[in-house]
């Protein structure tokens, strides 16, 4: 079943922060929406007003063919009454109930047969086998952020709300579970919004990405769309990532990975997604352009192209080269004078392995 | 010692804590919760007690529930009899004077339990009701019990609000101070020794139990 969200709301708080946020999706299952955004950018006082925990005093929010919060009408449906499943940051397990009581929490109008078959089903499918009687207090991170989720789904929700899900934990299993969070949403088959500042959770995760800033959405899209074509100069900030394409891990040896990115090759540290879907990210400060015919450098990607579009900010340039992708390098003008950069010029443009970042992406 | 008196006092004492515990818990979450641009009028309110002479105190509650106010007249027509010096009489005065000692402890608990928490339980689509009673109650226990316990022990103590509503009735609104001060004024030392020790000993355990239960560490020796 397929369920437009249409918000187009104002929250002030104490005059000075307004968050008015408009937006206006047809969000089919599975897909996951990211609000993507720094902190302080209202991301999250979007997400509280979904989930009906606080209160816009001006415009609606409608989900599907109910009418979540109307302030003209006076309209204002209880989280009670809305069908969400919450995460919140940080994941506010209930400290005195165990493991299972925090799934079954949300479940007591079911037969208490009902009840039991669904929370072994949550535990199986979340992998928490032998944690049902264990304590929050006692589980790690990880384990913590399984229960939250189980939580949250355990009411079959029509819409799942996650707030920054991932940012409780350490890195090495924040991108470990990254992976592992995409596939779970991806088979519960329920509509998702997901709030991170994190571009890498912004890729792996989402279908759309909203990026927000001082409280309204500059721009929506697809991820690739959102990180490589900003609708303006402050999207483009925001995001920081100037080039994501899709490409392809096609070998992986002596710690040093190759890409196939549109017919292109290009070498990135070594990872373990060999023959996976990919999203190559390269930062545009990363990447250095010379003339064609240059020496030898320690950087293993040198890839020749032709310069697509010159755009002149302030002191620095971004310059896009199209070599089998295009790709974005910002130089200063004193270099595009020197190397005497026009639209069609012949250029190389030399990338470190290391400086191309991989998101796994398995394509749903 | 006069059994009779230490009767009343606890009976009295038992019942103030228990309708606190009832009543209070409505009072504090709606102190802790509500968002009312106004709430300290009231929390001004609920404090009184703790810093207005018990005569004073007692004055009023006798003026209210006297034959004279509308509730006393109500009660004396429903009940048969005028509250002032009866046990009822008594009852709302202390419970009223004890007030703060349950409203404030519990509103504390409330206040330390984690907003996230209730917002989660709100989202599982728990009412405001059950999850009060499932999530905040259980998170509060010390907080209740600590409440409680004041309360009755300081309903064990009062002196100037029983002589005030209460009077000195034997059997019925006598309680264990003003035997004390009865004892004294016939000067039978002894015998207010013995019912001072008493009420000094309970008070001091029930003080024990609730500074032992709010300890967050249990250090058997001072650590390291």
């Amino acid at each position: 079943m397929a369920a437009a969200l249409t918000v187009d709301c104002r929250k002030t708080f104490r005059g000075r922060f307004t968050a008015a946020a408009k937006l206006d999706l047809p969000l089919e299952p599975p897909q996951v929406l990211i609000l993507f955004g720094p902190s302080g950018s209202g991301k999250t006082t979007l997400l509280r007003c979904l989930a009906g925990l606080e209160w816009p005093e001006e415009g609606r929010i409608q989900f599907g063919s109910t009418t979540w919060v109307d302030a003209a009408s006076n309209i204002r449906l209880s989280p009670q009454a809305r069908r969400i499943g919450y995460m919140p940051q940080e994941y506010a397990l209930f400290p005195t109930h165990t493991v299972a009581g925090n799934i079954e929490y949300g479940l007591s109008d079911l037969p208490i047969e009902a009840r039991r078959a669904r929370i072994r089903e949550l535990i199986a499918l979340l992998q928490l086998q032998g944690l049902e009687q264990a304590k929050p207090a006692q589980l790690s991170g990880g384990q913590q952020q399984r229960v939250a989720l189980a939580r949250a789904i355990a009411r079959r929700p029509q819409l799942l709300l996650l707030d920054e899900p991932l940012s409780a934990l350490d890195a090495p299993t924040r991108s470990r579970l990254r992976g592992e969070l995409r596939s779970l949403l991806t088979q519960l088959h329920i509509p998702s919004i997901v709030v991170t500042h994190d571009w890498a959770e912004a890729l792996t995760l989402g279908d759309i990405i909203a990026v927000m800033q001082g409280g309204t959405i500059l721009q929506t899209g697809s991820p690739q769309e959102v990180f490589s074509r900003p609708a303006n100069a402050e999207v483009a900030q925001i995001v920081g990532i100037e080039t994501v394409v899709q490409g392809h891990v096609v070998a992986n040896d002596n710690g040093l990975a190759t890409l196939s990115v549109n017919g292109t090759r290009l070498k990135s540290l070594g990872t373990d997604l060999k023959g996976s879907d990919v999203y190559v990210c390269i930062r545009a400060e990363d990447v250095l352009l010379e003339q064609t015919g240059g020496g030898v450098t320690s950087a293993r990607n040198h890839l020749s192209g032709s310069v697509t579009e010159i755009l002149p900010q302030g002191v620095l340039v971004t310059v896009t080269v199209d070599c089998g992708f295009p790709l974005r390098a910002v130089i200063t003008r004193g270099a595009r004078e020197e190397l005497g950069l026009k639209i069609g010029s012949a250029v190389v443009a030399a990338i470190k392995a290391g400086a191309v970042h991989l998101v796994p992406r398995s394509v749903a | 010692m006069n059994w009779i008196a230490i009767a009343v006092t606890f009976k009295l004492a038992l019942l103030t804590a228990a309708v606190l515990l009832i009543v209070g818990l409505p009072i504090a979450y709606w102190l802790t919760f509500s968002k009312w641009r106004w709430k300290f009028i009231v929390e001004s309110v609920v404090a009184l007690p703790l810093v207005l002479p018990p005569t004073v105190l007692g004055f009023y509650i006798l003026v209210a529930i006297g034959p004279h106010s509308p509730v006393g007249r109500f009660y004396s027509d429903v009940i048969g009899h005028p509250l002032p010096f009866t046990f009822e009489g008594l009852l709302i005065a202390s419970i009223l004077y004890s007030l703060p000692f349950a409203v404030q402890p519990f509103a504390a608990a409330f206040e330390q339990v984690d907003r996230r928490l209730i917002e989660a339980s709100w989202t599982l689509g728990v009412s405001k009701v059950k999850t009060f009673f499932r999530l905040i109650v259980p998170l509060s226990t010390a907080g209740l019990i600590t409440g409680a316990v004041l309360s009755f022990a300081h309903t064990l103590g009062e002196f100037g609000v029983v002589l005030m509503v209460g009077g000195n009735i034997e059997g019925e609104t006598r309680t264990v101070s003003i035997d004390i001060y009865d004892e004294v004024q016939a000067l039978n030392y002894a015998g207010a020794a013995k019912t001072a020790l008493l009420l000094l000993a309970v008070s001091y355990g029930v003080l024990l139990l609730v500074y032992a239960m709010n300890r967050k560490v249990w250090a058997v020796w001072p650590q390291r």
